[in-house]
């Protein structure tokens, strides 16, 4: 725990002086989406790696976010902390909602239920004028930057603090009884359940925990873009990059999806400026069917592969 | 005598098809009760609504004089009341310590979790079944016979008053069904009722203080060993008219 708390200040100290090496604002910006997969990864992973329970809709929880904090911030220009609280809590009930109507059975139907309520969240936003339906909405950024010269060099560093605090809360999950849980829950539910394990309430815990973490990842997001407009924020590539950097990284440990997100997200970024946008989808879809074929358990997975732990 | 578990006339059907109709039976504290009948006879049903599984349609489940049919099974198991899998279900992706660690967090010392030594307390468990030394061995690497020994384990460390045992003993060897039954027997001297399911006639027979025979969702005849295996209607059930 020690360890862990010191590596997180670490990485947070590194990102808070990151002004002092890059100068070109361009590297923030990518940056910026590499984190929120991290977080977007690692919140998909506490349902869909632990309990073994696949969510298709990320990109639903990532928009709920974004249009609570763009709801909100219209309304009562709300500072960006308490975007991201609501967009949380905004989210988190989505997961508690769809978990509470599709976790009571086993198997498929959550995964069904996520790509549905995609599909519908999106439909309402598209007719919600008050948030610019499917024309989008322009946000003006705060003129007034706490702490940073400038404001995506800010945003950058408040996706760090949410990527630390999902990692952490992954890490938490897994490590403690509630990770048991789940992994008996994804091995053999029954058998969990007669071992004494609440399966619905910690598959709904998980689903919430997951959905808000997701919620938080996209909150900031209309600030980032100075924009919103459905189609990029429902986009399809949140949900199958939340998807694929776990199953990439390897799914049974939190860092797996770290080391996925900060992969396939940097290779991403690296596509898209040097190749073009278009290929960086088709980076993820061809390392996902690499990935799945050759080596199931990711890059976790290889790495025990080839260095097995000693026995203590 | 006082009764453990009362099943009042439970009743369970699969659309149109009844499983259980109307099954009533009554098992002491520290009763050996075996459970026999032909395959498709309701047994698993009968124990899949005992121990929370399976909801039952009609009648009521009292187990130390409170009713549980309306609990879940993780609640079930919290009041005493664990179980095996006629196919063994392990939790594949832990080692077989750790198994047997999710009850003790999740049912024994789930109000002790940081004070209890549950890494000690498995390895007791392990130890008092003949598995201590395959403590850190992938729960997916056991043989038949070591999965049956740790589902039995497993169900013991969420330390029941009822041990339901689903034909542990399918598909070993006539050594390995005796290393099972001492197992029960021994854990039965511990004050554990033990309700046995089991194709093998020698084991229940041996093993059981009192036997019900179910038949098509309906129990055919209920006695000591010796007066099931004489009933003409269990011949008929098992070996056709």
């Amino acid at each position: 725990m020690k360890r862990f708390s010191i590596g997180a200040l670490a990485v947070l100290a590194l990102a808070a002086s990151m002004p002092l090496i890059f100068h070109n604002e361009y590297f923030f910006f990518a940056a910026y989406v590499v984190l929120q997969f991290v977080v977007l990864a690692t919140a998909w992973n506490i349902l869909g790696g632990y309990a073994g329970y696949v969510n298709f809709g990320s990109g639903a929880f990532f928009a709920v976010g974004a249009y609570t904090a763009v709801a909100l911030y219209k309304a009562f220009a709300l500072p960006l902390g308490l975007q991201i609280l609501a967009g949380a809590a905004a989210s988190g009930l989505l997961g508690f909602g769809v978990g509470m109507l599709t976790l009571r059975l086993r198997g498929i139907f959550f995964s069904i239920a996520t790509i549905a309520v995609a599909i519908i969240l999106e439909t309402v936003v598209v007719n919600w004028s008050y948030v610019g339906g499917a024309k989008g909405l322009p946000i003006m950024r705060p003129t007034e930057t706490p702490f940073f010269a400038n404001h995506t060099v800010w945003l950058f560093f408040v996706m760090t603090l949410i990527a630390v605090v999902a990692v952490g809360a992954a890490r938490f999950v897994e490590t403690s009884w509630i990770g048991r849980g789940l992994r008996a829950i994804r091995d053999n539910e029954v058998a969990a359940e007669c071992s004494g394990v609440p399966t619905l309430k910690l598959k709904l815990a998980a689903a919430t925990l997951s959905g808000a973490l997701m919620g938080a990842a996209g909150a900031p997001y209309a600030q980032y873009l100075s924009f919103v407009e459905p189609t990029s924020t429902f986009s399809l590539n949140y949900a199958i990059n939340a998807l694929a950097m776990p199953i990439i990284g390897g799914m049974g440990h939190w860092i797996g999806p770290l080391i996925g997100a900060l992969l396939l997200g940097s290779v991403q970024q690296i596509v898209t400026v040097t190749i073009s946008s278009e290929i960086n989808v088709l980076v993820v879809g061809v390392m996902l069917v690499v990935f799945v074929v050759a080596a199931p358990e990711g890059i976790l997975g290889l790495f025990r592969k080839f260095f097995p732990r000693r026995k203590s | 005598m006082t009764a453990l578990l009362q099943v009042r006339e439970v009743s369970k059907s699969f659309g149109g098809f009844t499983a259980l109709d109307r099954v009533s039976i009554e098992i002491a504290k520290g009763e050996r009760f075996g459970l026999i009948g032909p395959n498709g006879s309701g047994k698993t049903t009968l124990i899949n609504c005992i121990s929370g599984v399976l909801a039952n349609d009609g009648g009521g489940i009292v187990f130390n004089g409170e009713e549980i049919s309306r609990l879940p099974a993780y609640q079930r198991t919290r009041r005493g009341i664990a179980r095996s899998f006629q196919i063994p279900r392990p939790f594949s992706s832990m080692s077989v310590l750790e198994n047997l660690v999710v009850p003790l967090e999740y049912v024994a010392h789930r109000d002790s979790l940081l004070k209890a030594d549950m890494q000690g307390e498995a390895m007791e468990l392990l130890r008092g079944i003949g598995l201590a030394d395959k403590a850190d061995t992938p729960s997916n690497r056991l043989s038949q016979v070591e999965l049956r020994k740790m589902e039995l384990a497993r169900a013991m460390a969420a330390r029941p008053q009822l041990l339901i045992s689903d034909e542990a003993m399918a598909g070993l060897s006539s050594n390995e069904v005796s290393e099972v039954l001492e197992i029960l027997f021994k854990l039965n001297a511990t004050g554990i009722t033990i309700i046995m399911i089991e194709h093998i006639m020698q084991a229940v027979m041996k093993f059981s203080q009192r036997v019900i025979c179910l038949d098509a969702g309906h129990i055919i005849c209920e006695g000591t060993p010796q007066v099931i295996v004489a009933n003409p209607d269990v011949q008929r059930a098992y070996l056709g008219a």
